[in-house]
């Protein structure tokens, strides 16, 4: 079986500085990964590239044994990737539910359909509701997301991503703004999110994030510079100089 | 001979009226990121005033300038009085400056009437001028040393000045300008006031070449954008080498090709845009 | 359809018989401008791509129309789907173009492309008739019904607006029109939920460039005449402050705005003369006092007003 992502030798420069250098990587089926580093060490840049939305310079991306490198980004959700994003960017104008529903027709032919009624679609909304249930939003469905909190559009956009059913799920700072509650109802969330999905988590907030993963990427100015299970790297002496400090 | 000759210092000619025109409108957009869709109206009030300043008995130079005055005056109340209610809603600008060009051009029909009005050359550029053999007409000359002059004027006070260091500064990131002390508020009617200006003078100086006649905001306003959208959005350097390229394209393919003059603009455009949606020196992808 | 609607639509057929002969024919021209209004409405509205061009589509299928019928001696039934088909064409080609760009760089860039349209217009001479325009031209007579008389147009009009508008509101409302919506308010998170957001937005402009041209065939039928001044830039500010004016992203908006814009300007041009002045000051007025556009803001400020009084 291919592994969920692999990467190899990454580079990206922006006016002749580097920010991703060299960097490969392989994340298994199924695997956990948290990608960790000081700020400006590339951590963003690399979740670009492997998302799309930033041309790498050199080196290749792969999802699922697929060669992604030149692709554009729909193409990529359509391989089975997945992604959630820092800054809250849902339809705020619309219901929870057609929020989701948005993301299940994303990969479905019907997307393409300009006649048939959409809100006649019941089993389309049927699974929204399912997929919101999940998230703990199911009574809220009908409300517009301008109208929850911060940390139920988290939920909602964690929604978004399950409705992909991707195989490789990135999560860009799932736990950035949060309270703690919310932090502990979101660090649930994805741990019950199915082993079929890999996942590959940027964040900052190390006590949670360092429960949730089995193998660790340490970046620093743009390189990676220590790899693998927790123990390993939270132990290594470079790690803790460069990034815990002590 | 004569004719290829004639026809290469007309489009120089229409080029440098196309700078004149154009760099404010680059200088607007690079600023403001708007598009100012009464720039061809401005440009037609500046042939307008610069008729009238004429009939009260000024030459045309100082009619020019006058009417560049008067256009920049214009310029800074639509600036003030409109723009300044919709900022941060930059299509709700643009709709504005489209409003307010039917206004202007109906403006000018109620003032000026429906009839061409031909603007006299300078007696003094009146005769052709006679170099190595060649006859040149010696207004167009002129026209050309104007667009240069302005060129040059424009590029030292954008490179050498301290306002030019800040229009500078607020082009590449106002919100930077403004957090060192830059007034965005006052910056933004200078430079809509030196567009304006640029405008009125360009209506003015080509008046000779366009005479003053209603439909002259929308042909100018059309190469206007064609320039812009060729040379790239907010580059002034774009502008210039725009407005020359398309300044040639336009004389020789209306001189050739008459009926089709409009596609053969249009080509141009289409390929540059094609290959590069930033226009040819532009930074700015919108 | 809703009961209101289909009163509505029982007084609209009613029409001739109880008005003049000058209310028809003006109620023909808010039909047509209606489905002007609400083919930009699709782009403007809910694509959120708000163009300056429209005008050409509109005066493109009128100009094919018009020129193979008086050079090429064809009849309706071959003139009709050649200009439809042609002008969606030009569709095509405009919207890869002006798409290479969104935004404000969209707006210049159709606006740019229409000046070149209006300027073919004007000087293509030996085409176009320049600004003679063509003149001499007839109505089709569908199964042999002759639409020469201002009534039977209108309700041929009628017919055509209801067939659009039904359509637009099954396209707004079809998964492609929710994508469309998606791709308007968040661009970059549709692309990432797997929708080809270039495609969707091409798709569109292609449809509405479609419906301009069924309008501008409606509007050469009823003209019989055509001049370069319909693809000038004001027919397009009409349509786009018909869209605003009415409220955009809504079906009943455009059409709303296009019966003021329309009643406006014949009012104006009959007592005024000084339409374009006219348009500009109500330009400037939406833009800055009602940008939601009339019927949304009108309510706004009733509510406004109600809330104060509390």
């Amino acid at each position: 079986m291919s592994a969920a992502l692999e990467v190899r030798g990454l580079c990206k420069a922006f006016g002749g500085i580097s920010v991703t250098q060299d960097v490969s990587l392989t994340v298994a089926a199924g695997e956990r990964r948290l990608i960790i580093g000081p700020n400006g060490a590339g951590k963003t840049t690399l979740f670009g590239l492997i998302a799309g939305e930033i041309k790498p310079d050199a080196g290749s991306v792969f999802v699922l044994g697929h060669d992604v490198t030149r692709l554009p980004i729909p193409a990529r959700a359509r391989v089975g990737m997945a992604r959630t994003y820092q800054i809250i960017n849902l339809f705020s104008k619309d219901t929870l539910a057609h929020n989701v529903v948005l993301s299940l027709l994303g990969l479905l032919p019907l997307r393409r359909n300009p006649i048939a009624a959409l809100a006649a679609r019941s089993d389309l909304y049927d699974k929204a509701h399912a997929l919101l249930e999940r998230v703990g939003l199911a009574a809220r469905a009908q409300h517009r997301i301008s109208e929850i909190s911060y940390g139920e559009q988290r939920r909602v956009e964690i929604a978004l991503a399950l409705a992909q059913e991707p195989k490789l799920l990135l999560l860009d700072e799932p736990f950035a703004g949060l309270s703690q509650d919310e932090r502990l109802i979101i660090k649930q969330l994805i741990a019950e999110i199915p082993r079929e999905t890999a996942i590959v988590m940027i964040e900052h907030d190390m006590d949670i994030a360092l429960e949730f993963a089995e193998k660790i990427t340490v970046l620093h100015y743009g390189q990676l510079i220590v790899e693998g299970d927790r123990d390993k790297v939270v132990n290594d002496p470079m790690t803790r100089e460069i990034y815990l400090g002590h | 001979m004569q004719f290829w000759q004639i026809q290469t210092l007309n489009s120089f000619a229409l080029g440098g009226l196309l700078f004149l025109l154009s760099s404010g409108f680059a200088l607007i957009f690079g600023l403001m990121r708007i598009a100012n869709l009464t720039h061809g109206a401005l440009f037609m009030l500046g042939a307008y005033v610069a008729v009238s300043a004429m009939r009260a008995g000024f030459g045309l130079a100082l009619a020019a300038l006058i009417a560049a005055l008067a256009v920049a005056a214009v310029g800074g109340l639509i600036e003030r009085l409109v723009l300044r209610r919709l900022s941060g809603n930059a299509q709700g600008q643009v709709l504005a400056t489209l409003g307010l060009s039917f206004i202007a051009s109906d403006f000018c029909l109620i003032v000026w009437g429906g009839d061409t009005i031909p603007i006299q050359t300078p007696a003094m550029f009146q005769a052709p001028l006679r170099l190595f053999g060649l006859i040149f007409p010696t207004y167009r000359l002129v026209v050309v040393g104007i667009a240069i002059v302005v060129g040059v004027v424009l590029y030292l006070l954008m490179e050498r000045t301290r306002l030019g260091a800040m229009i500078r500064a607020g082009v590449d990131d106002m919100q930077m300008a403004r957090a060192v002390g830059i007034r965005a508020s006052a910056l933004f009617t200078i430079v809509f006031c030196l567009g304006a200006l640029l405008a009125g003078l360009g209506g003015a100086v080509g008046g000779p070449i366009f005479s003053a006649y209603p439909g002259l905001d929308s042909d100018m306003l059309s190469l206007a954008l064609i320039v812009v959208i060729l040379g790239g959005i907010g580059s002034l350097v774009g502008t210039f080498v725009a407005s020359f390229i398309i300044g040639f394209i336009y004389t020789f393919g209306t001189a050739l090709l008459p009926d089709l003059a409009y596609v053969i603009l249009f080509l141009p455009m289409v390929i540059v845009i094609a290959f590069r949606p930033t226009g040819l020196f532009g930074t700015i992808k919108t | 359809m809703k009961r209101s609607h289909l009163l509505l639509l029982v007084v609209l057929i009613a029409l001739p018989w109880f008005s003049g002969e000058y209310y028809v024919n003006l109620a023909s021209q808010i039909l047509i401008a209606a489905i002007f209004a609400a083919s930009l409405n699709l782009l403007v509205g809910y694509a959120g791509l708000t163009s300056l061009g429209h005008a050409s589509y509109l005066g493109l299928s009128a100009y094919i129309s018009a020129w193979l019928s008086l050079r090429m001696g064809l009849g309706h039934a071959l003139t009709a789907p050649a200009a439809l088909l042609a002008t969606t064409l030009t569709g095509c080609a405009f919207g890869w173009i002006a798409l290479r760009a969104s935004g404000l760089g969209f707006l210049m860039l159709t606006l740019a492309l229409s000046q070149i349209v209006w300027g073919l217009g004007y000087r293509w001479v030996g085409v176009t008739n320049g600004d003679n325009g063509l003149s001499g031209l007839t109505r089709p007579a569908p199964f042999g019904i002759d639409l020469a008389n201002s009534a039977a147009y209108y309700w041929f009009v009628l017919i055509i607006t209801t067939l659009v508008l039904l359509v637009i509101a099954r396209f707004v409302n079809s998964p492609f029109g929710a994508t469309l919506r998606g791709t308007r308010d968040q661009p970059r998170r549709m692309s990432s939920l797997g929708y080809d957001v270039w495609g969707i937005r091409w798709v569109t402009f292609v449809f509405a460039s479609f419906l301009g041209a069924v309008a501008g065939l409606l509007y050469v039928y009823f003209n019989k005449y055509i001049h370069p001044s319909v693809m000038s830039v004001t027919v397009s500010a009409e349509a786009l402050l018909a869209v605003i004016a009415g409220g955009s992203g809504t079906l009943a908006g455009p059409v709303v705005g296009a019966a003021l814009v329309m009643l406006l300007k014949n009012y104006a041009s009959a007592y005024v003369e000084r339409w374009n002045m006219l348009m500009g000051f109500v330009f400037v007025f939406i833009v800055i006092v009602m940008p939601a556009g009339i019927v949304p803001g009108t309510q706004a400020l009733l509510r406004r007003l109600g809330g104060g009084r509390k």
